[in-house]
């Protein structure tokens, strides 16, 4: 049995410690917002944040969410209204919108840990989320946007 | 096309999708699209269109409130935003009180039919959604609005002459008086619909939302982990499952041990799943399945299984070795399929003479959503929940796999998570059908990426041999182009050996070139694996090789590639095809109302040229390149500027793209399609290859297949939309065809080095 804090509310968890936090969240908490890309870290669509880093759900196994807190999509603001989450709706970001849960958790990260990302600081946290849709030029004007408000 | 539009206001069965009492309207539209997928298919086509089979409703509510139900599946092409937009504009409505429902894949309400003979007009490929359903749509606001407005006059007695609609109330004239949409509901929906002649459609000076960036509708949800799509549905119950499938297509299974599998904490079942002999269509390849109390255990039991496969016909299929007979199959005299003039005769006596031979291998949709499915089957009946470009056809395909009549089946259309073609194809949706009829629960099915890779419907493999004649002044006078590829209609019918007039369509006998004799043949191609449709389709190719082609003569003959690429195109006319006896399919539509117009063609070159500042200086290593293309009947034109590393690392610093698709609806979702359809054609170019040996896909993942991420996308993306009153053509594809020669061609100015062979990997290194 471990225990581990998720959108701030604390949970526990009896099943197989090797199983990894994306289909914890996913099938048992029903928190379908972040997302199945790849399996192996390659993709970047189940990035959530461990403590203050991002993660990538789909190779974390539960064992080492234990007593840690983990956030979502669905936990990055009560309303909806985080500054990425404002800077994605400003310039109209997403296409299929499959990957931004990931692009967003990836990108808050970032903007909590400088308030002036350059393009090449933008590009290096970045580059491991896909998106197929190819919305890359619109995410990188999103994340100066919420960098320079100092999210 | 011509909608009929039908007061359903009374009609009970809609109430499902709305609430009841309000004003509604159905739209039926007439089934010429189904003409245009028969075509790509390569089957018959066609027949008449229901009496009352309506495809797209609108309703209002007493409250206001303005319901349309979007028919048509949201990809991230922008859909389910663009139509209702029309639609709300003609109606005069707040656009703050409109609701999108996205629409099941339903007989009762729908089109009825199969996909291979009767394919519905809810199947979202194509780049037709705009073409088709913007007029409609549109028609059907204004009818709304007149009725409105007849409501208006009724409720005051006065001439409807009186009586104007204006955001979300009408309004009359001499008193100032004015009512809301919502108060007029409870007379609108007794009234009878307008002659078709008496409906105006408004000036575009009146645009309230057609042609604004109009946010899309799901951007909220999308931003906050709201938005559904086919993976994250739920049902009470609910049992997950993964499939081991035939490494090999049209293996099977010839035994399995699934003492391992089942012994997995969460395992509930490992079931044997029937597959469909090669040609399988959208029938499910079969395999082994486990069910489970979540993904995580049915993975790992799927793991343990100890399988052994029959590989069957396919299990010799190689790549390489393929390749070399693609080449060789091009290198032969193939059924021609267009020829006008003498081009032997032309070729003999040319000046000189230009030959090239392009590759371009088989590419896998990658989806980042990958296939997922959930199916409910209970009492006879089935219900799914589905990321689906093509209700209808996973209707039809789910009734066949289990036996029952079409309408017993209902489809509930999430979003997808990307589309591209793949998800056209309902395999995995049957898949989750036949699981849960087993079962005796709802059933969602996950493809993994490795499943995705392995067991795609993919693009085409392709050998192109291509041999020009020019004069003495340099001027092309005889064109021949070989194309050889496995067509997507042998996915559907067996011993399929030619590419279907509908993909030789694409981008290979309507080439748009002033040249005096040309020639197009299609040499004979075996499939050894599923071929699908992707995102543009046979353009891939084309665009690839008769766009680097052009470039290659324009250097044969000294000349600047632009300068040559219009000389090449001409003046400015409509090119009749009928004369080198083309069966041209102009993408299902009609060529007097969408011709093969070169001017159009010739004003997005020019265009782009000059605002890509064509001829500018660069330093060393860089290079710029064009390429242009019409297909989905729109006009694009993309200029790359490439960087060329010493050790042959490629960068994009910039792309420009000119673009005529006619009438625009919302300019940002054109500007968008644009910037993802460069991404898309980067990654294609860059990296794109699903390789087979031993029948078996050698690439599972984005580790072996890449694709473009942030850091190789390019620094600035330019989209430069021509502004056009002409009937709307399709924005969702016809972005990538030109990309890949236009980068190929700059990597020519930069280097010298001509890219024949995609993908470009390393052929620059050294």
């Amino acid at each position: 049995m471990l225990t581990l804090r998720v959108n701030g509310v604390e949970r526990t968890y009896g099943g197989d410690p090797a199983m990894p936090l994306l289909w914890y969240l996913r099938d048992e908490l029903g928190l379908t917002g972040t997302k199945f890309g790849c399996g192996m870290a390659l993709c970047g669509a189940c990035t959530v944040h461990l403590d203050a880093g991002a993660i990538r759900s789909c190779v974390t196994p539960m064992a080492a969410a234990a007593g840690k807190s983990v956030t979502t999509i669905e936990g990055l603001s009560a309303d909806g209204n985080h500054p990425v989450q404002r800077a994605w709706r400003e310039h109209n970001v997403p296409q299929c919108g499959y990957c931004q849960s990931g692009q967003i958790m990836q990108a808050a990260a970032l903007v909590a840990k400088t308030s002036k990302a350059s393009d090449s600081e933008i590009d290096a946290a970045m580059a491991g989320n896909i998106c197929r849709c190819g919305t890359y030029a619109r995410i990188r004007a999103a994340v100066r946007a919420a960098a320079g408000k100092g999210a | 096309m011509r909608a009929t539009i039908t007061n359903v206001s009374r009609r009970e069965f809609l109430h499902e999708v709305t609430a009841g009492g309000g004003f509604a309207l159905a739209v039926t539209l007439p089934g010429a699209t189904r003409v245009a997928e028969a075509l790509m298919t390569g089957t018959a086509a066609a027949s008449p269109t229901d009496p009352f089979n309506p495809n797209v409703y609108l309703q209002i509510d007493a409250d206001g409130t303005v319901t349309i139900v979007a028919h048509r599946s949201e990809m991230g092409q922008g859909v389910r935003t663009g139509l209702p937009m029309a639609l709300a504009d003609e109606l005069e409505a707040d656009w703050s009180k409109v609701r999108i429902e996205q629409a099941i894949g339903d007989e009762a309400r729908f089109k009825t039919g199969t996909y291979v003979d009767e394919p519905g007009t809810q199947n979202t490929d194509g780049s037709r959604s705009l073409r088709h359903f913007l007029r409609p749509l549109r028609e059907a606001g204004a009818t709304a609005r007149a009725m409105l407005e007849a409501a208006a006059a009724q409720r005051w007695s006065v001439s409807v002459t009186e009586v104007e609609a204006r955001f979300h109330q009408v309004l009359h004239r001499p008193s100032g008086r004015t009512v809301a949409y919502g108060d007029l509901v409870a007379i609108a929906r007794d009234l009878p619909v307008p002659p078709k002649e008496q409906v105006r459609l408004k000036q575009s000076s009146a645009f309230r939302y057609i042609g604004k960036e109009i946010p899309i509708v799901d951007l909220f949800d999308m931003t906050t982990g709201r938005a559904k799509y086919g993976i994250d549905q739920v049902q009470p119950g609910m049992k997950y499952a993964v499939v081991a499938r035939p490494p090999v297509y049209g293996g099977r299974v010839t035994s399995v041990d699934s003492s391992a599998a089942e012994a997995v904490a969460g395992v509930e079942r490992v079931v044997r799943l029937e597959g469909t002999p090669p040609p399988s269509g959208f029938l499910p390849l079969g395999g082994v399945a486990v069910v489970a109390r979540n993904t995580w255990a049915a993975m790992q039991g799927r793991s343990k299984l100890k399988i052994t496969w029959d590989d069957g016909p396919n299990g010799a299929y190689d790549s390489t070795a393929y390749r070399a007979q693609l080449e060789a199959a091009a290198m032969r005299p193939g059924k021609v399929v267009r020829n006008e003039g003498d081009v032997d005769t032309a070729l003999a006596g040319a000046a000189r003479r230009v030959t090239a031979d392009y590759y371009v291998p088989h590419l896998a949709h990658a989806t980042m959503e990958p296939p997922a499915a959930l199916a409910v089957v209970a009492d006879g009946r089935c219900e799914v929940w589905a990321p689906t470009q093509n209700p209808q056809g996973t209707r039809d395909t789910v009734a066949k796999v289990l036996g029952i009549p079409s309408d017993r089946v209902r489809v509930n259309v999430s979003l997808l998570g990307g589309g591209f073609g793949r998800k056209s194809k309902p395999d995995f949706i049957a898949e989750a059908a036949l699981l849960s009829r087993e079962v005796g629960a709802p059933v969602k099915v996950l493809w993994t990426r490795d499943d995705d890779m392995h067991h795609g419907y993919y693009h085409t493999v392709a050998a192109q041999h291509l041999e020009a004649g020019l004069d003495a002044r340099g001027r092309t006078v005889a064109w021949l182009h070989r194309s050889v590829f496995p067509s997507i209609p042998s996915t559907f019918a067996p011993g399929v050996t030619h590419a279907s007039d509908g993909e030789l369509s694409l981008g290979c006998v309507d080439l748009p070139y002033d040249i005096p004799n040309i020639r197009c043949e299609n040499p004979e191609a075996e499939s050894h694996v599923r071929i699908g449709w992707y995102r543009s389709v046979a353009n891939i190719q084309h665009a690839f090789a008769v766009n680097s082609f052009a470039s290659e003569l324009a250097h044969a003959a000294g000349r600047d590639p632009k300068d040559y690429l219009l000389e090449l195109i001409g003046p400015p006319r409509h090119i009749d095809l009928t004369r080198g006896g083309v069966k041209y399919m102009n993408y299902g539509d009609p060529i007097d109302l969408y011709p093969v117009d070169t001017g159009r063609l010739r004003k997005v070159v020019e265009l782009v040229a000059e605002r890509a500042g064509w001829g500018r200086k660069l330093v060393a290593g860089r290079g710029l390149g064009i390429g242009v293309h019409r297909s989905f009947v729109t006009y694009v034109a993309t200029v790359v500027e490439v960087q060329v590393g010493k050790a042959g690392e490629i960068s994009v610093p910039r792309v420009d793209v000119a673009v005529d698709c006619g009438f625009v609806v919302n300019p940002d979702r054109v500007r968008s399609q644009m910037e993802g359809a460069c991404i898309m054609g980067l990654s294609n170019s860059l990296y794109g290859q699903v390789t087979f040996r031993d029948g078996r896909a050698q690439q599972s993942n984005f580790n072996d297949y890449p694709v473009v991420r942030i850091n190789a996308a390019p620094r600035e993306t330019r989209i430069h939309i021509v502004p056009s009153a002409d009937p709307p053509g399709g924005v969702g594809e016809p972005g990538v065809p030109p990309l890949g020669p236009a980068l190929c061609n700059a990597i020519f100015a930069a280097t010298g080095k001509r890219i024949r062979n995609l993908p470009i990997g390393g052929q620059l290194g050294a």
